[in-house]
């Protein structure tokens, strides 16, 4: 186990600076010219120029002025934005929100995905599971920036069930219509993994037998064969949990949320290129380590996965 | 795979696009045809297949829908409720909704397919190479995967599309192509891969070896179109997903803009008008959902009949 961990916290060490660097070189290679975009339409005098030249590291070559960004984001500093804020603490700001939404479009997911899929699993082929099939179908099939715009609509607006947008600092209630846009994205997936996975397992020959030692169906159901089905689909909330963190970007913007993905948008619009760079990396390494703690996860429910 | 079938695929590979990957040898009927039949029943299918057909249609001759003009636009008639030809209303320029959301599809149509074309070249010549010399060339690709996988798609998105058009007099369309091209090859140059190695074992590669032929031959011709079929099914899935991700990043203000004519925008620009006119908003995004759906049940079909598992 301790060899596994090791070899794969080097393996996300390498996926890490792969990533970052890939970023980095997106934002910042062959840029025009950032004092120019930093000033606006005002000139800028020679002298200005030299100090922000000096203070940014603009004169070094690209790959130095990588080396400073990684020696910044390994000390804790992860720079200013260009508006002079420190992205921490914008970070820190908006980064509590967005964990709370995925949180709760991540229990939302869980709780319709478990029971509606063991449910179709039990009655394979019934009237339930064939419409949970096309279901799951048409749900995996719209894109958020389908969903999330007519969610608004329909329940905020017209029906006005939910509050359509939340504002700064939103309640729990206020996130619960974006939270379940934000969960039909990874419902679909979770429900069929969970209705494969009960349906196998409900074959195997551990239920015979604790069938045969005379179990009654529905302890046999409840406590053998979930017990087993959730494995895989634990994997997969965890990997969720990764994609959702950063993958609020659409709904943050149509419910006025502001959170990471939220900032992130601005930030990309206002050509805020080391605010851009700071979120991502950050983005990317809560999305490595959500990863890897899944897959350990893993080893430790499932005693019959080993990694040697 | 029988001996006939080797010699089949030696004389005439594009014959065989649609032959079996690691089909047994029926009595009368292939694989192929198996999954026709199956097909054939299928009301998903058809569904699948006429949604397209119309959009396909809408794309390629917009004006057999509507005579308006898209870009005939008249603030006096702001946000006006449906009327003779608009029947889907105006928006807040004042221009037809029904106009511009059929000629929505052409830009949301070219977008997916050339970044799907773009994404299965790059995935075929990944895939196969990794496949076929295994080793450290598939060591090091399968390395470029999961740093490409390991970085948020959309973030990635947002960043490479901005990056690439950063001349604002242009519309954004050959960005959006390349930004989805060359961020979405990784999941067919891993079907493409699998595919590779588990053909590269049949016994015609190993004939094929014997007479001489060199590895391009075997890549090109023996492999590739019998390693086809798979790969096909992921790339009009991914062609769907794509269509999705276009209007994702118009919407987020990163792909088509400019005078473009693309669902992304209208939707993004009907979101913010939603409590005074609802039409602007709900039908460039059904239209969209429908379109991206149709794709994706196309592909879904095709694999479930194509996969003998499921039977």
């Amino acid at each position: 186990m301790f060899r596994y961990i090791v070899r794969r916290l080097l393996q996300m060490v390498l996926t890490f600076f792969g990533a970052t660097f890939v970023v980095f070189a997106l934002v910042f290679a062959n840029q025009d010219d950032p004092l120019q975009a930093l000033a606006g339409e005002r000139p800028i005098t020679e002298s200005q120029r030299l100090a922000l030249t000096e203070r940014y590291h603009l004169d070094e070559g690209f790959f130095t002025q990588y080396g400073y960004y990684m020696k910044g984001l390994l000390t804790g500093d992860f720079g200013e934005s260009l508006t002079q804020r420190k992205i921490a603490d914008l970070l820190a700001d908006a980064w509590p929100t967005t964990a709370r939404l995925a949180l709760l479009a991540l229990v939302i997911a869980a709780v319709i995905a478990i029971s509606a899929g063991v449910f179709s699993a039990l009655r394979r082929g019934g009237v339930f599971d064939n419409v949970t099939l096309v279901a799951t179908l048409i749900i995996l099939a719209m894109p958020i920036v389908v969903i999330a715009p007519l969610a608004q609509l329909v329940f905020g607006i017209q029906l006005g069930w939910f509050p359509p947008t939340s504002g700064a600092d939103p309640s729990l209630w206020a996130l619960f219509l974006p939270a379940l846009v934000l969960a039909s994205s990874v419902l679909a997936t979770q429900l069929r993994v969970t209705r494969t996975s009960v349906a196998e397992n409900l074959r195997s020959d551990y239920v015979r037998t604790a069938r045969a030692k005379g179990l009654s169906y529905r302890r046999v159901v409840s406590v053998h064969v979930l017990r087993n089905s959730l494995i895989p689909v634990i994997t997969l909330i965890g990997v969720d949990l990764g994609q959702l963190m950063a993958g609020a970007i659409v709904t943050e913007g149509v419910f006025n949320i502001p959170g990471v993905g939220f900032n992130l948008v601005r930030a990309i619009r206002t050509e805020d290129g080391p605010l851009v760079v700071g979120f991502v990396s950050v983005l990317v390494i809560v999305f490595l380590v959500v990863n890897l703690l899944v897959d350990l996860l893993y080893a430790a429910l499932d005693p019959r996965i080993r990694y040697e | 795979m029988s001996d006939m079938n080797s010699v089949t695929a030696a004389e005439a590979p594009e014959k065989l696009s649609a032959q079996p990957r690691r089909g047994k040898s029926d009595k009368n009927r292939s694989l192929a045809g198996d999954a026709w039949n199956d097909l054939r029943k299928s009301k998903i299918f058809w569904f699948a297949v006429v949604l397209v057909a119309a959009v396909l249609l809408m794309a390629a001759w917009p004006s057999l829908f509507t005579s308006a003009d898209p870009n005939e636009c008249a603030l006096n008639r702001k946000h006006a409720g449906p009327s003779g030809g608009a029947i889907f209303g105006y928006d807040f320029q004042g221009c037809d909704v029904y106009a511009r959301t059929i000629y929505g599809a052409r830009n949301s149509i070219i977008v997916g397919i050339a970044s799907t074309a773009l994404a299965g070249i790059i995935g075929i010549i990944f895939g196969l190479s990794s496949g076929y010399f295994g080793g450290a060339v598939d060591a090091v690709l399968s390395r470029i995967i999961d740093i490409m996988l390991s970085i948020p798609f959309l973030l990635a998105g947002i960043v490479l599309s901005r990056r690439l058009s950063s001349d604002p007099n242009d519309n954004g369309l050959l960005a959006v192509i390349l930004t989805l091209g060359l961020l979405t090859w990784t999941s067919s140059a891993r079907v493409m891969r699998s595919a590779v190695i588990a053909s590269k074992s049949q016994d015609y590669v190993a004939a094929g070896r014997m007479l001489g032929a060199g590895p391009g031959r075997l890549m090109f011709r023996h492999i590739l179109p019998n390693s086809i079929a798979s790969f096909i099914v992921v790339l009009t899935i991914l062609l769907g997903v794509n269509i999705g991700v276009e209007a994702t990043l118009s919407f987020l203000g990163v792909g088509l803009k400019g005078d473009a004519i693309s669902w992304g925008i209208a939707i993004s620009e009907g979101t913010g008008f939603a409590r005074v006119a609802s039409g602007p908003l709900v039908w460039p995004a059904v239209f969209l959902g429908l379109t991206v759906l149709a794709f994706i049940m196309l592909g879904d079909a095709i694999r479930d009949a194509f996969d003998p598992k499921l039977r």
